[in-house]
């Protein structure tokens, strides 16, 4: 019969998670414009440019504005955040892998 | 494949779901029609049209925890609830706490023993750890570092080199898909204090420090950043076998024909330092400097590596003197700034690797340099693979022969080991 133990967890402390919104959403897409952000990981550019390829097929009056990011996908990108929010109606970010 | 950890990090990033919509995988590597394919066709998760769930998820109203967000605080015990040696292995084990081989469990007795050997309160702060940039920073303490380096099988002595090394930020553990290992060269005094290893087999299995410290970088990078679980927190395709020690060594300053790398690192030489590595998944190796060829196998050797690695050069004291005295290279400068000057490729290749695209070209077209000039280059034009600062070379090894090797393995960050003593 082995004795009770007692020990330490071994985890650290997690953060707190605070509450992010999701953006509005429109009622049509029709007249407005759809930023494609291109995350740049793995094929990223050809699967938005694939999406931007749907909506010119199937959904014309939609305007579409393929956006890569900045620079790399560990940088944050506010000048494109910014362009979004300004000139854009909704936004579609993109991962290949 | 990434339902399960995208949904996590959706969470943890404070919103209850995400208007995510899953294609086949992989994207990369298939043709334009063969993707054009996938977004025109049906999500393997959902069984639905791929853009009919984009166009809703851009147009179905919100429900009111979309609105929200979700909001959450979780907590830590300090102690397990009391059970039985066995009990504890096995939940050690059931909770991803351990790297799947029995740990030294953590008890009160031998954690105060531990903290004693540093004059830091328990409850301060050491540092923070995330699997990833993309999810959320897990904070420890000294006492909870303790923990970990008990479950090691570390000696209490060694536990300001631990400490330093959380202290970095650093993870043994971060999820690539590529499968990371991580690496730590000490320097310093403190290297004979703990008996740890620069010579005979010092990267192998022969010294305690060296092999406890690495395991407690291991253990204290998974429990201390939220846990390191295959298909969340963890998405390593391969895994890697290195991570099982992180591999920890001394440099043999004593034996270097060069300075040691705290030294060049800005560090004192007395001062006892840690250098943490990521990102190590190979080494290439080859045998003493030939005075004909020298040149081309080492050129071999650096071909042979993904470009968008760093390369750290780790030397038999045997190897570095003949790179001082068969190449002539007579620092650790001179061979650093060899290694830049003649490991090139063709920029059409260069600029084609896989990771090259992903993390090199977008910062080249945002005119990051040196990376913005040498994409101007001519496809067949010789660039440079690497710059100075990503190049790092350490002599370890008990000179039973000049073996030397190249690690594709970055340097995170060097720590005082005596700032925690």
């Amino acid at each position: 019969m082995q004795d009770q133990m007692v020990v330490h967890n071994p985890m650290g402390y997690p953060p707190k998670v605070s509450g992010k919104p999701l953006a509005p959403r429109l009622d049509t897409l029709n007249g407005r414009t759809v930023y494609l952000v291109d995350c740049r990981f793995d094929d990223s550019d050809i699967l938005l440019k694939s999406v931007q390829a749907w909506f010119t097929e199937h959904m014309p009056a939609v305007k579409t504005v393929y956006k890569p990011i900045s620079s790399v996908y560990t940088k944050d990108d506010p000048a494109t955040w910014q362009e979004i929010k300004e000139k854009g109606d909704a936004a579609i970010v993109g991962v290949g892998h | 494949m990434f339902l399960t950890v995208t949904k996590s990090v959706v969470r943890m990033n404070g919103a209850p779901q995400m208007r995510q919509v899953y294609l086949p995988h992989p994207v990369m590597g298939k043709t334009h029609e063969e993707i054009k394919a996938y977004v025109f066709g049906i999500s393997p998760i959902s069984g639905k049209s791929v853009m009919q769930e984009v166009v809703e998820g851009l147009t179905q109203p919100l429900n009111e925890q979309d609105r929200k967000g979700l909001t959450f605080a979780r907590t830590t015990p300090r102690l397990c609830e009391p059970a039985t040696e066995d009990a504890l292995q096995q939940q050690f084990l059931d909770n991803n706490w351990t790297d799947k081989l029995p740990v030294v469990l953590p008890t009160l007795e031998r954690v105060a023993a531990m903290l004693k050997h540093t004059s830091r309160k328990p409850d301060e702060v050491v540092g923070h750890h995330a699997a990833t940039h993309f999810r959320e920073e897990w904070e420890c303490t000294v006492e909870q570092v303790a923990v970990n380096a008990v479950m090691a099988g570390a000696r209490p002595e060694y536990f300001p080199v631990i400490l330093a090394i959380a202290s970095t930020g650093a993870s043994a553990r971060g999820s690539s898909t590529s499968s990371m290992a991580g690496m730590v060269v000490v320097n310093g005094p403190i290297r004979k204090e703990i008996k740890m290893n620069a010579g005979t087999g010092a990267m192998g299995p022969y010294n305690q420090a060296n092999a406890t410290i690495g395991r407690a970088f291991g253990l204290l990078s998974q429990n201390l950043q939220g846990g390191s679980v295959p298909g969340d927190t963890f998405m390593g395709s391969m895994g890697n076998a290195l991570a099982y020690a992180s591999p920890t060594f001394a440099e043999n300053e004593e034996r270097s024909p060069w300075e040691p790398l705290h030294v060049q690192r800005g560090f004192k030489a007395d001062q006892s330092v840690v250098s943490v590595f990521i990102g190590m998944r190979h080494m290439a190796f080859t045998l003493g400097l030939r005075h004909a060829h020298w040149r081309d196998h080492l050129r071999n050797l650096m071909r042979g590596m993904d470009p968008n690695e760093s390369p750290t050069f780790l030397l038999d004291p045997i190897a570095a003197r003949l790179f001082q005295d068969v190449g002539g290279l007579k620092t650790k400068k001179d061979l650093i700034n060899w290694i830049c000057e003649n490991g090139r490729m063709p920029a059409g290749e260069y600029w084609d690797y896989q990771l090259i695209q992903n993390y090199q070209y977008p910062r080249a077209t945002f005119g990051e340099e040196p990376l913005a000039s040498k994409l101007k280059a001519k496809p067949d034009e010789m660039i440079p693979m690497w710059t100075p600062e990503q190049v790092n070379v350490v002599v370890v090894g008990g000179e039973t022969n000049g073996y030397w090797r190249i690690a594709g393995a970055r340097l995170a960050a060097s720590a005082c080991v005596d700032d925690w003593r």
